[in-house]
């Protein structure tokens, strides 16, 4: 030993694969080989398949169901109608938040795609034949599919079942198809401001309804052991101990009797956080069948009735002096739940954390009101790639920055400038209530400003505005800019629970013998790499290479409660978790080196990998030693083995932010769009793995880019789904995919254990408002103030058209 | 998206593939390379009892050029069009609209047959046949016949095919002057907002003779008569294009979806056949 020299502490460092590497996604060698394991993968024996017979119209009554035909085909076992299920209760289902809704249609259908019938049989091709054979009558109602008609007075009343009822989950409602009134800040006072204002800007913005589209939609293998009374549900769950909990309630099986497993997930964005009318027939199917039913929605089923995402009308008004400094803002939001109140928010929040919308500006006093309304839409309103709403809230204020700095004469890069909330002023408590964290605004929007030359990119801009106007080109550019505040981590248990479920989040961790480990999380990885980088963040607690970590997520019987993987909660909460769990077993560890060490514990000091005797550097040992110690030493008052649980509630939400350049190039005949440049820098506070990092700002810049170029779910006015497959819906391959260029800069949560903030989701947030600002302002010289995203060539074209730019 | 059931076929001859569409008529379908069949059939929007796959009728495949005629087998990959040098050579106009045509993915199933028999206004291969002045082979109970492109297409999905016939080849004369292909999409893997294919054949600055098609801008695809007169033995300019430009879209009727409304399609139709007309003329 004497003669082998030991390694630096930078050398064990680094073969740690700790904080900061950018090491290799561990999941992508069975994803890259097609070994993945989805829910459509599970085959279990006796399994039958249950699809559901869907409504082609989105407002009736239902006058008849006949599944005569059906049950007479062979290979057909059942159908299950909503009168089936009622004597169990299940027919309806509570939502997340706080509505209910139907899990098969109960005497109406409220929106086209809606469940209607389950019909279970031997496979696919048997029950689709089923399907087609269940007749329905519909008794045709009149539809409403605008948010701002269904509160008129002789609107039809979607909601029967709760017509009556003048008070919601979230308070007063005034109208049948009122759902709530949900308020934030402070009224009087920004009326005041607005009134007594030098400058006031007033504009709608829409933020389109669209949705997540994962490469895999939803499903569910459910399992019914009739002989240990054990319910085993194999699903597409960003939150399966949720999922548990929920099940037992609302089956009244025994929580330890459901096993819930969410095994690889294909992508989730928020689609997979809702309880869907598949998991609740599935499982019911399985109970009454005695055998395992499986269910899996195809991608039209999936656009179409699972949990849209967005579909916010936000009517803004913002005041600033003569200067450009900005004395207050107001907000009434339109929403648009569609047919049953599904959202995915926490509980106190009806319109998810939309009181964000004071984005990163130093704003003295704002006011937020948002109106709930049911259509004849599908139900869903989740957190697509975002924080509860964030990404409608971080659209419309930048999207109000730029029709101020409009009215103000003023480049609206400047204008940020000159209102975001500065370093010394954090921890800063915005006007809506929030109290953010930490950042570093301005040097963010310095570098980023710097990074693409914006001087000279408004050069070029002018330049070829001169050639427009002169006839040589009928092509504009526009310059997006944006700086996005996030609101992630969700979150404190004070303030945030799900269905009464407080949002902690939990690591437990098992050291072997040997020296190698396993954690287990309350978060369920879907794409994200948790497999990689909590490995990462332990690696570096715990001195143990990640390499030698074993990650494991997604089986309720194994791992402890959390409430799972959405609005970027996992690195805030879980991450949290993970590092003082590692801690845990570090402080132990610390205990039983100074035993074998045969010193006081704090005569040892840390050293990467190893405890060390202070001023003592030849006396240590390292975690691989004290490992196998802790399992075949009798160590006095300390207990055998080395593992630890950590359940951490976080003290405050993270507030990733960053400044994302756009510049795109339009063709005012075509309304075709290339994108010239995308930088986008994010500060997501410690980085834990850059690599990933970046893989993940670019796929949320892939669907940002989406989202404001063309994504959506559109109807027709009688309620028709027009995008309900790929061809319409936009979801960009490489060839619609521009080139990327991230940057960051680094600003470390104060108050997490390593300081990581989240970034999933801010290339979806900050993404929108760069594309979106850059097709506005390639037409600002000609007056635009306003237009509706998304901005596929017909919208852009209407805006020339409109602006006169068509001869 | 799962079909309802049907029997499948696999004749190795067009005598044999013809028997089983005499036998079981409108219920009986040819498959090619599925890529616009079985997204309906899994959409159950058609329901067919039988289903006759062609590819393993030799006489259908392959592409063949003597001289200045070019024949083009039914179930010809459009991968096989894009790939053939020698086609290229004769007319190259087909690989530049055939590129626009999807993705490689379903180019390497998709075939020219298929495309052209579908008889949707959106599919790019029936205005090329317009502009190539295409005739169709057909064979059916009642032997052999052609039908010329530009007569073959009466509504969408409605052709001059009877049910009981199979086409059998497309041929065209090689065409001479400068070429063009031009489509407007939203993305990859989507069909024409608007597109048009213009051979023009220039002389000193005068055209000689032209042909002028517009794919999705009708339900049949639209071979522009009147441009085509309009044009013919003029001096080419700026103006006469425009002139000629206005004509095509006056023959156009597109109806609205998700690409846009009505105005704009045919507001698009117009640049997207003006570049055509531009680098047909430049290619002249
Ligand atoms: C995502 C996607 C994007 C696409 N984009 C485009 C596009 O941009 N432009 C475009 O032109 N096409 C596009 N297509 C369609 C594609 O080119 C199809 O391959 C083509 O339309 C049909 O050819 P097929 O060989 O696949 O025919 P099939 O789908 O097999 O058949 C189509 C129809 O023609 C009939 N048929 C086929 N062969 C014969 C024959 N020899 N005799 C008689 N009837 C016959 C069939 O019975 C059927 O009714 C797209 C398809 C997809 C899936």
């Amino acid at each position: 030993m004497d003669d082998v020299k030991t390694p630096s502490s930078e050398e064990r460092k680094s073969a740690l694969s700790g904080l900061g590497t950018s090491r290799k996604r561990v999941e992508d060698a069975r994803f890259t080989q097609g070994k993945g394991n989805y829910v459509d993968d599970i085959k279990l024996k006796g399994m039958l398949f249950g699809d559901f017979v869907r409504s082609p119209v989105a407002h009736a009554k239902i006058k008849k169901i006949d599944t005569t035909a059906a049950l007479a085909l062979p290979g057909v076992h059942a159908v299950l109608t909503a009168a089936d299920l009622e004597p169990l209760g299940l027919h309806w289902m509570p939502t997340l938040a706080g509505d209910k809704q139907m899990v098969l249609a109960d005497g109406k259908v409220l929106f086209q795609g809606q469940e209607v019938a389950f019909v279970v049989g031997d496979d696919r091709y048997a029950v689709s034949d089923g399907v087609a054979l269940v007749e329905v009558e519909y008794d045709e109602l009149p539809v409403v599919t605008d948010p701002f008609k269904a509160e008129m007075e002789n609107a039809p009343v979607l909601r029967e079942d709760i017509a009556d009822q003048k008070e919601g989950a979230h308070g007063p409602r005034r109208h049948p198809n009122h759902i709530f009134t949900w308020e934030s800040g402070d009224k009087e006072g920004t009326n005041k401001v607005l009134d007594e204002a030098e400058v006031v800007a007033d504009e709608m913005v829409y933020y389109h309804r669209t949705h997540p589209c994962p490469l895999e939609t939803c499903g569910c293998v459910a399992s019914m052991d009739k002989v240990n009374g054990k319910l085993t549900v194999w699903g597409t769950f960003q939150a399966p101990h949720a999922v548990r909990t929920v099940a037992s309630l609302i089956s009244s099986i025994p929580e330890h009797n459901i096993r819930i497993i969410s095994p690889d997930i294909g992508g989730g964005f928020g689609n997979k956080v809702g309880v869907y009318p598949g998991y609740v027939c599935a499982i019911v199917a399985s109970i009454v069948t005695g055998v395992p039913i499986k269910w899996v929605e195809d991608r039209m089923d999936n656009l179409m009735a699972t949990a849209f995402a967005r579909d916010y009308w936000m009517h803004g008004k913002i005041s600033a002096t003569k200067e450009g400094k900005i004395t207050g803002l107001w907000c009434h939001t339109t929403a648009d739940h569609g047919a049953f109140d599904a959202c995915a928010d926490p509980t106190k929040f009806p319109a998810g954390f939309m009181n964000i919308c004071t984005g990163s500006y130093d704003i003295p006093v704002a006011y937020l009101a948002v109106d709930g309304v049911y259509t004849n839409k599908a139900p869903g309103g989740v957190a697509y790639r975002c924080s509860f709403r964030v990404t409608e809230a971080s659209y419309f204020i930048e999207r109000m920055i730029e029709v101020l700095a409009l009215k103000l004469g003023m480049d609206s890069a400047e204008l940020r400038s000159k209102n975001f909330i500065k370093k010394e002023q954090f921890p800063y408590t915005s006007a809506l209530g929030w109290e953010y964290d930490s950042g570093d605004y301005h040097k963010a929007w310095d570098k980023a400003l710097e990074a693409v030359n914006y001087k000279k990119l408004r050069e070029d801009q002018a330049k070829q505005l001169e050639l427009f106007k002169s006839g040589k080109s009928r092509k504009l550019i526009g310059i997006g800019l944006s700086h996005f505040t996030e609101i992630v981590g969700a979150g404190p248990v004070k303030n945030c629970d799900i269905l009464g479920l407080g949002m902690f989040d939990a690591c437990e961790i098992r050291i072997h013998p040997t020296g190698s480990a396993i954690a287990r999380l309350g978060t369920i990885s879907q794409g994200q790499g948790h497999a990689t980088t909590f490995a990462q963040i332990l690696a570096s607690e715990i001195g143990i290479p990640a390499s030698d970590i074993t990650l494991e997520e997604g089986d309720t019987d194994t791992a402890p409660y959390g409430l799972g993987t959405y609005g970027s909660r996992s690195t805030p909460v879980a991450g949290a978790a993970t590092a003082m769990a590692g801690r845990k077993i570090r402080a132990k560890a610390q205990m039983i080196a100074a035993y074998l060490l045969e010193v006081h514990d704090d005569d040892l000091e840390w050293d990467v990998d190893r405890f060390v005797v202070k001023g003592a550097p030849d006396k240590f040992k390292t975690m691989k030693e004290i490992a196998f110690a802790s399992y075949n030493q009798a160590i006095p008052g300390v207990e055998p083995g080395l593992e630890a649980v950590s359940y951490y509630d976080p003290p405050n939400m993270t507030y990733p932010n960053g400044a994302y350049i756009c510049v795109m190039e339009i063709d005012v005949d075509t309304g075709v769009s290339e994108i010239k440049k995308v930088y986008a820098l994010d500060d997501c506070g410690t980085r834990i793995n850059p690599m990933i990092i970046e893989g993940q700002v670019h796929g949320g810049l892939t669907e940002a880019l989406a989202i404001s170029m063309g994504q959506e779910i559109a109807y027709d006015e009688q309620g028709n789904v027009m995008t309900g497959t790929l061809m319409d819906f936009f979801v960009p391959t490489a060839w619609e995919t521009p080139n990327y260029e991230t940057d960051f800069t680094e600003t470390p949560s104060p108050h997490h254990p390593i300081g990581a903030k989240g970034v999933g989701e801010s290339p979806n947030v900050g993404g929108v408002s760069a594309f979106s600002n850059a097709v506005h302002d390639a037409f600002k010289p000609f007056g635009l103030t306003q237009a509706h995203m998304p901005h596929d060539h017909w919208r852009v074209w209407k805006i020339a058209k409109d602006l006169g730019l068509h001869n | 998206m799962i079909p309802s059931a049907f029997k499948f076929y696999k004749p190795n001859s067009i005598e044999k593939a013809v028997s089983i569409m005499k036998d079981f008529g409108d219920e009986a379908r040819v498959i090619a390379g599925g890529h616009s069949l079985i997204p309906v059939m899994k959409q159950r929007l058609t329901d067919i009892k039988h289903l006759i796959d062609l590819s393993a009728i030799k006489e259908l495949k392959g592409i063949n050029i003597s001289g200045k005629s070019i024949s083009i087998g039914a179930m010809t990959t459009q991968v096989e069009l894009i790939t053939n040098e020698n086609l290229f050579k004769s007319a190259p106009v087909i690989r530049e609209a055939s590129l626009q045509i999807a993705d490689p993915q379903v180019r390497n199933l998709g075939t020219i047959g298929g495309n052209v028999a579908n008889g949707d206004p959106a599919n790019d291969m029936p205005g090329l046949m317009q502009l190539l002045d295409a005739t169709y082979k057909l064979s059916g109970t009642n032997g052999v016949r052609e039908v010329k492109a530009r007569e073959f297409y009466e509504a969408a999905y409605f052709t001059a095919r009877e049910d009981d016939e199979i086409l059998i080849s497309i041929s065209f004369d090689a065409p001479i002057g400068g070429y063009a292909y031009e489509k407007q999409k939203r993305k990859i893997g989507d069909y024409a907002t608007a597109a048009a294919g213009v051979i023009l054949n220039v002389d000193k600055g005068v055209c000689s003779s032209a042909s002028i098609a517009l794919t999705n801008l009708s339900d049949t695809p639209v071979y522009c008569y009147e441009a085509v007169g309009l044009l013919t033995g003029k001096k080419i300019d700026d103006n006469l294009l425009s002139q000629v430009t206005k004509s095509c879209v006056e023959q156009s009727d597109p109806v609205a979806d998700q690409r846009g409304p009505v105005e704009f399609k045919k507001y698009v139709a117009g640049v997207v056949i003006n570049k055509a007309l531009k680098r047909a003329f430049e290619r002249s």
